[in-house]
Formats: C-alpha cells, sequence, structure tokens
C-alpha cells in the first residue's frame, strides 16, 4: 500500500491505496466526487476527463499513486461561490446536452482549451473536444456552448 | 477494469531507475502511460514491478545541439505541438504528433515511450525511420546511440536491454530545401492508423532529390522502411512518373494483415496513394510553397 495525498479543487484528501488504483477510482470511491464518469474505462470516450496540473487527461489512464502530491481539478470544482463558470453557462444556455454523461469531462477539456486559446474557430473547438465522446447530441450544441462561453469570458476581461 | 497487482517505484533520477529495473527482471518502465496502462488493465500485460519516470527531473526538454534536434525522455505530445521549434522546422514530426490518439492523451503521451513501445500501430516509429534519427539508451555505467534502424525488432520488440532506460530522442536537422509530411488513414480520431507514410526529404540546388527517406506505419509487424522507394527517388528530378513508380514499390513492398480496418488488397493500394500524396507535399514543402 502506498500513502497518497491529492489535491482536489482545492482540498486535500489523503489515502492508503494499493498501486493499481486508477485515479478515476480514488476520485470516486475515496474523495467521493462522483461527477467524475467512468465511461469506457478503455483511453477513448473522455468522461474520466479532469484537470491534471491544469491540463486535461484521462483519469482512468492513471493510476492514484501517480497523482501524488498533484492538483487536480474536476467539474465539483468549476463553480465558484455557488456561480456557475462561464462553460457552465454555456452549457446550460445552450443545451450542450441531452443524457449528460459525457458533459463533466466536455467541460474540463473545454475549461482548459479556452484558457489555451481563449478566441477559437468552431474547427479549432471540435478539434479539441476530439477526444470526448458524446453519443447524444451529435456536437453542435456542444460547439455552440463553447463558444458561448469564449464569448462570455472576453465580456467579463473587458 | 482492475489490473493485477503490482509493486510501484518512483526514482527521481536515472541511476535510481536504473537499478529498480536491474532489481526485477519483470519491471517495466511507466512513462506516458497511454499504451500500457490499458494493455495491463486488459491484463495482456502483468509486470510485477512498475518503474515511473515521470519524477525524474530534466527529461523534458526540446532543444537544437549540434546538428541534431535533441528531445527527451518525458516530452509529451502536447509540448511538441506547442513547440514553435518543431512546428516551424520539423513538419513532418509535427503532422506525426498531431495525429497520435486524441488531445487528452497527448497531453499525458510521449514521443520516447511510443517508439520504446514499439507498436507497428504507432505512428513515430515510421517518422523517425523517414528521418534516420537516432535514440540515446542508458545503461547502468554507459550510455549507447542506436540508429533507428537498428532499434525496431519485430513487434513490441526493440534492441534496448532490459535494464536500459530510452532517454533521448534526437532528429537530424534539417539541411536547406527539407520538407516532409505525415499522412494517415484513420476511421475516426483516436484510432490507429489503417495505414500511415512518412516522408522527409531534401532537394540540391537543381531542384533534385538529394535525399529521402520514407516510413510506413501498420502495414507489417514493425515500421517499415520503403527502402526500393527511396532508392528510386535519390539523386532524381522528382516527376509525376517517378513518385508514382516509387509509390508502386512501396505497395508492394509492404507487408500489411487483412483486419476490421480493410483487406490485404485496400492497404496496399493504400500505402500506394499515400506515398504518392506524402512525396507530393514534402517536395511543395520543400520548395517553400
Amino acid at each position: 500500500m502506498e500513502k497518497v495525498t491529492i489535491n482536489i479543487n482545492g482540498a486535500d484528501y489523503s489515502a492508503e491505496v494499493e498501486p493499481r488504483l486508477l485515479l478515476v477510482h480514488f476520485i470516486r470511491e475515496n474523495a467521493n466526487l462522483t461527477g467524475t464518469h467512468v465511461g469506457c474505462d478503455t483511453t477513448s470516450c473522455g468522461a474520466c476527463t479532469i484537470l491534471l496540473d491544469g491540463k486535461p487527461v484521462k483519469s482512468c489512464t492513471m493510476f492514484a499513486v501517480q497523482a501524488n502530491g498533484k492538483h487536480l481539478t474536476t467539474v465539483e470544482g468549476l463553480a465558484q461561490n455557488g456561480k456557475l463558470s462561464p462553460v457552465q453557462e454555456g452549457f446550460h444556455e445552450k443545451h450542450g446536452l441531452q443524457c449528460g454523461f459525457c458533459t463533466p469531462g466536455m467541460m474540463l477539456t473545454s475549461v482548459a482549451f479556452l484558457k489555451k486559446n481563449p478566441n477559437p474557430t468552431e474547427g479549432e473547438i471540435r478539434w479539441a473536444i476530439s477526444g470526448n465522446l458524446c453519443r447524444c447530441t451529435g456536437y453542435v450544441n456542444i460547439v455552440e456552448a463553447v463558444k458561448y462561453a469564449a464569448e462570455k469570458m472576453k465580456e467579463s476581461n473587458q | 477494469m482492475i489490473p493485477a497487482q503490482f509493486e510501484y517505484a518512483a526514482p527521481v533520477s536515472i541511476p535510481d531507475a536504473l537499478a529498480l529495473l536491474r532489481s526485477n527482471p519483470d519491471a517495466k518502465i511507466l512513462s506516458g502511460g497511454q499504451s500500457l496502462i490499458p494493455l495491463i488493465k486488459f491484463r495482456l500485460a502483468q509486470p510485477a514491478l512498475l518503474v515511473d519516470i515521470n519524477n525524474i527531473g530534466g527529461l523534458d526538454y526540446i532543444r537544437a545541439q549540434d546538428g541534431w534536434l535533441k528531445i527527451g525522455a518525458l516530452v509529451r505530445e502536447a509540448d511538441l505541438e506547442d513547440s514553435a521549434l518543431v512546428r516551424r522546422s520539423y513538419p513532418l514530426l509535427y503532422d506525426t504528433t498531431l495525429s497520435v490518439a486524441d488531445p487528452l492523451v497527448r497531453n499525458r503521451a510521449t514521443l520516447a515511450g511510443n517508439l520504446a513501445h514499439a507498436d507497428p500501430a504507432n505512428d513515430h516509429p515510421a517518422t523517425m525511420l523517414a528521418y534516420r534519427a537516432e535514440v540515446v539508451a542508458t545503461g547502468v555505467n554507459i550510455s549507447r546511440v542506436i540508429p533507428i534502424d537498428d532499434f525496431f525488432r519485430g513487434l513490441f520488440a526493440t534492441s534496448l536491454a532490459p535494464d536500459e532506460l530510452l532517454t533521448e530522442v534526437r532528429v537530424p536537422m534539417p539541411k536547406p530545401r527539407s520538407g516532409g509530411a505525415y499522412l494517415k488513414m484513420e476511421r475516426k480520431v483516436g484510432d490507429f492508423a489503417t495505414a500511415g507514410v512518412a516522408v522527409q526529404l531534401n532537394l540540391d540546388a537543381a531542384g533534385k532529390i538529394e535525399q529521402i527517406g520514407i516510413g510506413l506505419t501498420n502495414v507489417g509487424l514493425q515500421a517499415l522502411r520503403a527502402k526500393r522507394s527511396e532508392d528510386a527517388l535519390r539523386g532524381a528530378l522528382p516527376d509525376a512518373k517517378g513518385i508514382e513508380r516509387a509509390a508502386r514499390l512501396a505497395q508492394e513492398d509492404c507487408d500489411p494483415a487483412s483486419d476490421l480496418r480493410g483487406s490485404v488488397e485496400y492497404k496496399r493500394n493504400l500505402v500506394r496513394v499515400l506515398t504518392m500524396r506524402a512525396i507530393e507535399k514534402a517536395i511543395e514543402r520543400a520548395k517553400g510553397m
């Protein structure tokens, strides 16, 4: 067993874990943060996407021990003081979801993407979310949601 | 999926990592983990010890030095994508890194891991063949430079010793009038190549092809060098007929297997078409078009 401490959304979570424990299971079962989903479990779908030191990665394809001492953001960390983040607001306003299963991963990828590219074209948005699969929407409203968030962030920076 | 149990160590120096590799014949190096962890989850791989090299400092460099682009073992695909130097001067490498898996995987996956894993479906092996790259293998008392043609030894096999670590990839700096391109047919983002073709070449002052490298992805038990195609074009003033002939040689020389991605016949034809287009694109880029 290995002792790990992982900071998730600003709070430290410590546990004795087996090295084989996947990061996504640490997040869901040790930290009880179930907004991060297990989808394909084979590095394909992106439902388990979290931010690892600010970068979106698939938490089903990392061991929890590898995140020891790191800072993670999950969907629970996006809203601040009860106020939705621009990306969350975009998915709400533009109806960027149907069943909602892919949505946490989709939003975390979008948050990191807009930080890097605040002024994206539609093509760049589609490229950025190409590691996150949605089986419901056909992506049209997801792309609209990300565009909405980009506009919103520009407004609030002015 | 729950992997089988294993021991885990996260050394902070190369000597410590090498000592751990020596201590256990069933040890495996964990780098980006984007191929290894899925294999462990499927229990296709069951290493007794994982040596996680991610905490070793100083392995995440990309630098031009002594005629080479030197890339450290912990450089992620996303780092290559973000490197202005790579984007400007190494279009073949840039094309290739963008075609690996998907943007999330690229935040973890490393170039060195892509080579050391030696999956014939991986994209970088063909590209490194086209570049005539070298890799640096670091062992306990000595490090050695391995030309890429001596590196791949069949399916998932390389010439690395069990107690060696691939610490650096070296890509030759391009000569004037150089160009390269990687073309990959994939059914969808994140899929392995149905086939892929990497071309790197340079033209002399008269416009003749001086040097050319052509590597093929996922049409054999390892990445293949299209040697006869290279020989056909080296020294030649490239024209449509010559390019077509070289592409036909690649079609003959590749060795694909029939699977869900296509029949042998289809894949051979695909190699011909992609080789032709990749050579044309590389020439355009070499001419600065």
